[in-house]
């Protein structure tokens, strides 16, 4: 039953839109567990296969739900890994956070107490540059395809005939090219240039 | 090996793991687009907890284990402290304030994503999302020159993964497993290789 509190549903809270199933959230859970240990370069690396899970394979997610969960994390403060929380509360409230968060972590840190641990004992100095060396480009690829699978919502809705002299995709590529100057040339912080991109939206420029 | 906290001898230690919860948290709310430089203005410049070497040493471990850099950062080195009580505060810190917000912000985005202006303003934000992911690689991209696999492997590599996870869409598993292998073992076979042809010119004649 729904207890609706000024608006808000404590159910959609914590179970989220859909409710998950029990057999959902693990699922989930396993997903993000199996991706935690391929993070390398960050959680961020991982978002084509997030993307791929979450919006083409379950459906739980729109191409746009999943775009704008990662840019709300941006602009908050703390780690940028959080996304995986709002991508987690956009599936199944409070219970599809523990899911994506815990699975995310829980990996992930046990290897690295392991490995810190087990480091100030030894010192393999020829495996762990060959670590950086072989796993920097693969790193590099799967940022540039995270950025392509972001742009998705931009590009799908500016091809729409109806829209094309407003959200023309000519603005969107202008949009990444000004944030890409500002972010290699200045030290602006990014917090502005997602101002910037949330009115330019408003505006209807993109 | 020395580490360089133990030889440091203007440096501090945290005095329990609530300072350290308490100062992660601190670094962590102030951190937009990312909280990494924010950490070694606390921990070096103004708490005195480690030396700019010890810094970029923990940097480079965290960055080559799986996982969010930063979380790995504060494991370590909340475990060095105070063993797992520390890594325990140290992680809370950096994740529980930002997590309540972020999760805010995403309730609030919920609510009014049906509202036209809020979702224009989500995409433009994810427009800008997009490239702030690319400039990240496009910086990394950067230090491919000195990499010790060599600009063509490194392009073939970044080529490879785009095409295979953005384009293709295949599980990320299966690329990272087989590209990663590959890339890992070229490197170590390059590194192996450098240090046998450095040995013999130190030991040759003229």
């Amino acid at each position: 039953m729904n207890a609706a509190i000024g608006g808000l549903s404590l159910q959609g809270l914590l179970l989220g839109s859909l409710p998950l199933g029990f057999s959902d959230a693990a699922a989930l859970f396993l997903h993000f567990a199996a991706l935690s240990l391929l993070a390398v370069g960050g959680a961020i690396t991982t978002a084509p296969d997030m993307q791929r899970y979450l919006v083409s394979d379950q459906g739980w997610l729109s191409d746009a739900q999943f775009t704008a969960s990662v840019a709300l994390a941006q602009a908050a403060p703390g780690p940028n890994v959080l996304f995986i929380a709002v991508l987690g509360f956009n599936v199944g409230g409070l219970a599809g956070v523990a899911a994506t968060l815990a699975g995310t972590l829980l990996p992930s840190s046990a290897l690295t107490l392991a490995f810190g641990r087990f480091s100030r004992r030894n010192h393999e100095a020829r495996l762990l540059r060959a670590f950086t060396a072989g796993l920097a480009p693969l790193t590099i690829g799967l940022l540039l395809s995270t950025s392509w699978v972001l742009l998705q919502p931009a590009l799908q809705g500016a091809w729409q005939p109806a829209l094309l002299l407003r959200q023309h995709p000519a603005n969107t590529v202008a949009l990444v090219a000004l944030t890409l100057l500002v972010m290699l040339r200045t030290k602006a912080s990014p917090l502005w240039l997602i101002a910037a991109g949330a009115a330019a939206g408003m505006l209807g420029w993109v | 090996m020395q580490t360089p906290i133990a030889a440091a001898t203007d440096r501090c230690d945290p005095a329990s793991p609530a300072e350290l919860f308490r100062v992660f948290t601190a670094l962590a709310l102030q951190g937009f687009g990312g909280v990494l430089p924010v950490a070694q203005r606390m921990l070096v410049d103004r708490q005195r907890w480690l030396s700019r070497e010890a810094f970029l040493e923990l940097l480079s471990v965290s960055q080559i284990l799986p996982g969010p850099n930063i979380v790995n950062l504060a494991l370590i080195f909340g475990d060095r402290h105070f063993g797992w009580r520390g890594a325990a505060a140290a992680v809370l810190g950096i994740l529980a304030a930002p997590l309540l917000l972020v999760l805010a912000l995403a309730l609030l985005a919920q609510q009014w994503r049906s509202q036209p202006l809020v979702a224009d303003a989500l995409r433009g934000m994810g427009i800008v999302a997009a490239g702030l992911v690319l400039s990240t690689a496009c910086k990394l991209a950067l230090a491919l020159r000195a990499n010790a696999l060599g600009l063509p492997a490194c392009a073939v590599l970044v080529t490879l993964t785009v095409l295979a996870v953005g384009v293709l869409r295949w599980p990320l598993v299966a690329v990272v497993l087989v590209l990663g292998g590959v890339a890992l073992a070229l490197a170590w076979w390059r590194l192996r290789r450098e240090a046998g042809a450095a040995r013999t010119a130190g030991t040759g004649p003229g």
